[in-house]
C-alpha cells in the first residue's frame, strides 16, 4: 500500500510551509509598505497613494520605466523568432556541421555570469564603434534572452508527435507548410510563454545593461540599482510593487493560454 | 526518402539566422575579451591600446604578435586583491551551495510527497519568484534587513536581542539573498528526479524491514545525487560570478571575483585588466560546465 510510505509527514508540511514563507513573506511585505504614508519606510503611517504619485512626477524615473519597456519589448521579440528557428533547427534539423558549437553557444549564456556576456559585448560595440543606446542594449538583451527561448520551444518541439506532420505531408503539404499549418499552432503556447520569460528577464537585468548602455540612456533597473545604493526609499517600493503587477499579469496571461492550448489539444485528441 | 529526411533540410536552414546572431554577438565578443586582456592599459577612450590592427596588413599583425603581454595575467596571480576576491568568489559559492542544497532538499522532498494535483500547484510557486524581478527580491530583503527593518523590529518585540543587530553589509545578508535568489535553481531539479522516484522501492525497503531513516538515506537520497549534482551546479556557477547580490548586501571589506571586475572596469577603467579578470573568471568555470554537460547528457540519455 502506497499510503504506508509515501505520506506526508509533519516534516514534510513544515519544511513545505516554511520554504513557501522564505520565498513569498519578503514580496509581500515590500508590496504592504510601497502603500505605507510614512516617509520613514519602517513606520507605518497608514495606507497612502502617495509615493505612487512620486514616481509619476519623477521625470528620470519614468523615463527610465519607459526605455526598459521598449528595449524588453523589442528585444523579446527578436528573440522569440530567433530562438524558435534555433529550437526548429536543433530539433528536426538532425545532424548539421558546427551543431554541437551551436547548442553549445545556445546553452553557456544561461549560466554564464552576466558581468563577462555584459563586458564582452561591451568590447565589441566599442570595436564596430557603435553608439551605445537602445539599440546595444536590446541587442545584448535578445542574445541572453534567446537562449531561454530555445530552451523552452525545444522542450515542447521535442515532445510533438512527428507523424501529425507526416500526416501533413502524405496529404500534399511540403515540409514547410506542414510545419506552418500543423507544427507551429501546436508550440504556439511555448513560443508565447517563451516571450513573455524573454520580457520579463529583460526587464529585470541590470548588470548586461550597465555594461551596454551609453551615457542618458539608463534602463529601470540600472536607475533602481543606483537608487538602492544609497539607501532604501518608499518611492522605490512603490516602483517594485508596479513591475510585480506587469509580471504578474504576464505570468497569468502565460497560464492561461498554456491551459487553453491544452484543453483544445484534449478536445482535438478523438478527431 | 523518409519524411524525417525531407523535414531536416528546410529545419537545417532554420538555423542559418540564430547561428550567425550567436557567432557575432556571443562567439565574437569573446574573442575581443581575450585580446584586450593581452593589450596594454592606456589612458584613452576607449582606454587601452589595441595590439591588433587589421588595416596595416600582414605584417603589422606579425609585429602585434611579439608585442601580446601577459602582464595583466602576473597581475592578476601577484595581486592580493585578484587572489583574494578569486578565492572569497570560490568560498561564497562553495558555502552558498551547500545551504541551499539543506534548505532546498526538504522542500523538494515535501513536493515530491503532495497529491498530485497539488504537487502542479507547488511547483507554480516555486517558479514564479523566478520570473519576479531579481533586483526586486533583493531590495525586498533590505528592507527587511536595514537597521530599523522589519527583523530588527521583531526581534526586539520578541527580547531577543537588546539592541538592533546589524544584517546589512555582512556576510550574512549576502548568503540570505543568495539563497533567497538561488532557491528555484536548487529546488526545481531535485524536485524533477525525486518526483519520478518509483515509490514501489521505499515499500520495498519497509517490507524488508527498513524504518524511515533508513530507506531514505540507503534507497531515496542515493537515487536522487543526479538531481543534487545538477542543483549544485546550476547554483554554482551564476554564484560564482554574482555581482549584484554582494555588492547590495555584503560589506566592502572584501570583494568577489565579479565586483573586482567590475570595479576594474566603471572605477578604474583598466578595461585590460578587466578582461584578464573575466578570461580568468571563465576559466575557472570551464571544469563545472563541463561537469554540468556531461551529466545532463547521462540524465538524458538515461531517461530514454
Amino acid at each position: 500500500m502506497a499510503g504506508r510510505v509515501n505520506r506526508l509527514s509533519p516534516f514534510n508540511v513544515t519544511a513545505l510551509a516554511l520554504g513557501m514563507a522564505f520565498l513569498y513573506l519578503p514580496i509581500v511585505i515590500l508590496v504592504i509598505y510601497s502603500f505605507n504614508a510614512s516617509r520613514l519606510v519602517t513606520v507605518w503611517g497608514g495606507w497612502s497613494l502617495r509615493w505612487y504619485q512620486e514616481f509619476f512626477n519623477d521625470r528620470a524615473m519614468l523615463d527610465a520605466a519607459w526605455m526598459s519597456l521598449r528595449v524588453a519589448a523589442v528585444s523579446a521579440t527578436i528573440a522569440t523568432l530567433l530562438g524558435t528557428l534555433a529550437a526548429v533547427g536543433l530539433v528536426r534539423g538532425e545532424r548539421f556541421k558546427g551543431r554541437s558549437l551551436f547548442s553549445g553557444m545556445l546553452y553557456a549564456p544561461l549560466v554564464m555570469p552576466e558581468v563577462i556576456s555584459g563586458l564582452s559585448l561591451l568590447l565589441l560595440f566599442v570595436a564596430l564603434n557603435a553608439e551605445r543606446g537602445f539599440w546595444t542594449v536590446t541587442i545584448a538583451h535578445t542574445t541572453l534572452t534567446m537562449c531561454f527561448v530555445t530552451v523552452v520551444v525545444q522542450s515542447r518541439l521535442a515532445s510533438l508527435d512527428r507523424s501529425l506532420e507526416e500526416a501533413a505531408m502524405d496529404l500534399g503539404c511540403d515540409p514547410v507548410q506542414a510545419f506552418l499549418s500543423v507544427t507551429l499552432p501546436l508550440i504556439i503556447p511555448a513560443i508565447a510563454a517563451g516571450w513573455m520569460l524573454a520580457f520579463t528577464l529583460s526587464l529585470d537585468d541590470v548588470v548586461i545593461a550597465s555594461f551596454t548602455t551609453g551615457p542618458g540612456s539608463a534602463t529601470l533597473p540600472i536607475r533602481i540599482y543606483s537608487e538602492v545604493r544609497l539607501g532604501v526609499k518608499p518611492e522605490i517600493n512603490a516602483i517594485c510593487t508596479m513591475v510585480i503587477a506587469l509580471i504578474a499579469v504576464v505570468i497569468v496571461i502565460a497560464s492561461l493560454a498554456s491551459k487553453l492550448s491544452n484543453s483544445e489539444a484534449k478536445s482535438a485528441a478523438p478527431l | 526518402m523518409s519524411t524525417r529526411r525531407i523535414f531536416a533540410q528546410p529545419a537545417r536552414y532554420a538555423a542559418i539566422a540564430p547561428y550567425l546572431w550567436m557567432v557575432l554577438f556571443f562567439l565574437v565578443p569573446f574573442g575581443f575579451v581575450l585580446k584586450i586582456s593581452l593589450s596594454q592599459t592606456a589612458i584613452a577612450q576607449p582606454p587601452y591600446v589595441p595590439v591588433f590592427d587589421f588595416t596595416e596588413g600582414w605584417a603589422a599583425i606579425k609585429a602585434a604578435f611579439a608585442q601580446l603581454s601577459l602582464d595583466n595575467f602576473k597581475l592578476l596571480v601577484s595581486d592580493n586583491l585578484y587572489l583574494s576576491s578569486y578565492l572569497r568568489s570560490l568560498i561564497v559559492a562553495v558555502t552558498s551551495t551547500l545551504i541551499l542544497l539543506l534548505i532546498g532538499y526538504p522542500i523538494a522532498y515535501g513536493m515530491a510527497r503532495l497529491p498530485q494535483r497539488w504537487q502542479a500547484i507547488a511547483m507554480m510557486l516555486v517558479i514564479v519568484p523566478f520570473w519576479t524581478s531579481f533586483l526586486i527580491r533583493i531590495y525586498a530583503w533590505i528592507n527587511i534587513l536595514q537597521h530599523d527593518g522589519l527583523l530588527n523590529t521583531v526581534l526586539l518585540a520578541l527580547h531577543l536581542v537588546s539592541s538592533p543587530v546589524v544584517w546589512l553589509s555582512t556576510d550574512t545578508a549576502m548568503y540570505i539573498g543568495i539563497v533567497y535568489s538561488y532557491l528555484p535553481f536548487m529546488i526545481l531539479p531535485l524536485y524533477a528526479t525525486l518526483s519520478k522516484m518509483d515509490p514501489a522501492l521505499l515499500e520495498a525497503a519497509s517490507d524488508l524491514g527498513a524504518s524511515p531513516q533508513q530507506a531514505f538515506w540507503l534507497v531515496t537520497f542515493p537515487l536522487s545525487l543526479p538531481g543534487v549534482g545538477a542543483g549544485a551546479l546550476l547554483c554554482f556557477i551564476p554564484i560564482v560570478g554574482e555581482f549584484v547580490i554582494p555588492d547590495l548586501l555584503a560589506g566592502s571589506s572584501s570583494m568577489m571575483i565579479g565586483q573586482t571586475l567590475w570595479l576594474e572596469f566603471f572605477t578604474n577603467k583598466d578595461w585590460p585588466v578587466a578582461s584578464a579578470a573575466a578570461i580568468a573568471l571563465l576559466a575557472l568555470l570551464v571544469p563545472p560546465l563541463l561537469l554540468y554537460d556531461r551529466l545532463q547528457r547521462r540524465t538524458l540519455e538515461g531517461g530514454r
